[in-house]
């Protein structure tokens, strides 16, 4: 399913949405059977594309935008921010992950036009300038990665739930709810299962987070 | 993805107005909504987006109350020091659901109204009266076994996914409206809800265009109250069981009272009272919460695959009560 889904994502973002916008005039040269054509209706009628500003990494950006955009598409293929991944497009695997006013959440799962007003910052604009998020260095240190792919999202990820411990969000592992809770390893795993890494490098992800939890402020 | 027009809602009342429109739907964090239109089992023409309306308060009354605004997001509302203090079966229910992203993004109301994970539902090449009424149901016969064993009907088996709503059945919330004919309305949850009956396409009874403005939990009763979730694998994962479970004992250890819903397990967010009233004056222990588990599964029919919740949920529901029992002793 994921599969099928990656390719009518992309085929929306290229192809179709091209169709649409040409409508019948498209359709018509390319070849077809006679009795296939006439059987084509005409194209529903595009709404047309919406003007936005998005505010990513700092920078304001003026788009016109299909309202189907989801975030995650205006960053990959509208921004070149191309640092945010797209693994399921269905809010399953955390690999789009991004963080919206400080929090983070699934871009796969956002649309665009929703996001206007927002800030919101992708793995490319964690670091200040050449100097890395102490998140990132934490997991060049911990060597929390293997293939990477998973890697943008687990940041940023982690860097939203550094704050979220912070301002006492509990979890499902969290004994008492009405307590301040504190980092551990069963925490984070817990806060952390909304990124899946299909190279299961997990201990050393664990442990960078760990490592970097404390004085988190991005 | 359909083709749809957008608009941002500026008040609550342009937002119900926009909701005339052919085909219109409100959007909230549309971490439900979107998902689907991507698979197109939703093909809104229209799009509201209401997340911008001022509908983030979580405010106390002064009859004792918690109104949660529709929009306050699933984590602010299990962060929420009220919520965590008088509510916590609602703090872990919201927690256990879904993953720290998703809650960050879903809001109060859409939780409420979001749709079944039925494989079916979602599969558009298969036959689903919920998706397209009159179909058929694919999952009678089918791959069954996340679905519904209680509240089912020969139309359909789907359960209701959502952790939330169970605790706000056992706390007895009210769903505020505004919009449809009377204009707006408080539905208390226990009324919110349909059994599938032969219309199963229909869910809640909230008419079109109608927005959910607020959820009021009336001050939560005696006794110590907790959420309990059974999945297929620890975190990220909806419920196979789940029980959202009160329990006051008096001196003599005798139950005084007793609040049990399931999740899971019914095709809708399942209250079981007659395992609540059959609680009450017995003698805490595992003889009446074994009790209390056959009682609340006395209706429940498995389709094949789904068999193993009966039992399962039997044992949930004694586990939980045993669990509240010993933490009530303990002080
Ligand atoms: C991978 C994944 C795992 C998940 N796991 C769980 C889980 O374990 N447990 C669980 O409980 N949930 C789970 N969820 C579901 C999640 O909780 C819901 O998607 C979310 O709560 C929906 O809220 P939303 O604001 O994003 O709704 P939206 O998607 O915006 O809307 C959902 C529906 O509600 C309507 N709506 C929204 N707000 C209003 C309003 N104020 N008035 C009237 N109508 C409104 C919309 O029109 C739409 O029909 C999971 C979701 C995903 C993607
Ligand atoms: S791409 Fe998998 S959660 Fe968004
Ligand atoms: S490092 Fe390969 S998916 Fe996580």
């Amino acid at each position: 399913m994921p599969q099928k889904h990656l390719l009518t994502r992309r085929l929306l973002g290229t192809t179709a949405v091209a169709t649409a916008m040409t409508g019948v005039a498209a359709r018509a040269q390319i070849p077809q059977p006679k009795d296939v054509q006439t059987a084509i209706a005409p194209a529903p009628s595009f709404p047309g594309n919406l003007d936005m500003n998005l505010d990513v990494n700092g920078r304001q950006h003026r788009l016109s935008l299909d309202p189907r955009t989801t975030l995650l598409d205006a960053l990959r293929d509208h921004l070149g921010l191309t640092g945010t991944k797209k693994g399921c497009d269905h809010g399953q695997c955390g690999a789009c992950t991004v963080l919206i006013n400080g929090v983070r959440m699934n871009s796969c799962l956002s649309l665009a036009a929703s996001r206007e007003g927002d800030k919101i910052v992708t793995i490319e604009g964690l670091a200040d300038g050449e100097k890395l998020h102490p998140m990132q260095t934490s997991f060049v240190h911990a060597d929390a990665f293997q293939c990477g792919f998973c890697t943008p999202g687990q940041i940023c990820s982690a860097v939203g739930m550094a704050n979220e411990l912070k301002r006492g969000v509990p979890s499902a592992v969290t004994i008492d709810v009405a307590a301040a809770p504190t980092a551990s390893v069963d925490e984070v795993r817990e806060r952390m299962s909304g990124n899946i890494c299909r190279c299961s490098a997990y201990p050393n992800i664990v442990a960078a987070i760990l490592a970097a939890t404390e004085g988190v402020t991005k | 993805m359909k083709a749809f027009t957008f608009e941002r809602a500026t008040d609550v009342d342009a937002a119900v107005a926009s909701s005339a429109k052919p085909g219109a739907r409100f959007i909230a964090g549309g971490t439900n909504l979107l998902d689907l239109m991507k698979v197109e089992v939703e093909k809104p023409a229209h799009l509201i987006d209401i997340s911008r309306l001022p509908l983030r308060d979580i405010a106390e009354t002064p009859e004792g109350d918690l109104t949660v605004g529709a929009l306050v997001s699933n984590t602010d509302l299990a962060a929420h020091p009220k919520v965590r203090e008088r509510y916590p079966m609602l703090a872990r229910a919201v927690v256990n659901g879904a993953s720290a992203q998703l809650r960050n993004q879903a809001t109060t109301g859409g939780n409420l109204l979001q749709r079944t994970r039925c494989p079916y539902f979602y599969d558009v090449a298969k036959s689903c009266n919920k998706r397209t009424p009159g179909a058929g149901c694919s999952a009678l016969q089918g791959i069954n076994r996340m679905t519904a064993v209680l509240g089912g009907s020969d139309a359909c088996i789907a359960a209701h996914p959502s952790d939330m709503a169970v605790a706000l059945m056992a706390l007895e919330a009210t769903i505020e409206t505004k919009g449809g004919s009377k204009g707006g309305r408080k539905i208390a949850i226990a009324d919110f809800y349909r059994l599938p009956g032969d219309t199963p396409h229909r869910e809640t009874n909230l008419e079109p265009g109608e927005l959910i403005v607020s959820v009021a939990l009336p001050p939560p009763p005696a006794g110590q109250q907790t959420y309990r979730k059974v999945r297929d694998r620890a975190s990220y994962a909806f419920a196979l069981v789940s029980v959202a479970a009160i329990l006051d004992l008096d001196a003599d250890k005798r139950v005084r009272g007793a609040r049990l819903a399931l999740g899971g397990v019914g095709t809708m967010p399942w209250r079981a009272l007659d395992a609540e009233k059959g609680m009450v004056g017995a003698e805490a222990g595992d003889k009446a919460f074994a009790a209390a588990g056959a009682v609340a599964m006395a209706g429940a029919r498995g389709r094949g695959g789904n068999d193993f919740k009966i039992p399962l949920a039997k044992r949930v529901v004694a586990r939980t009560f045993a669990g509240l029992a010993t933490s009530i002793s303990k002080g």
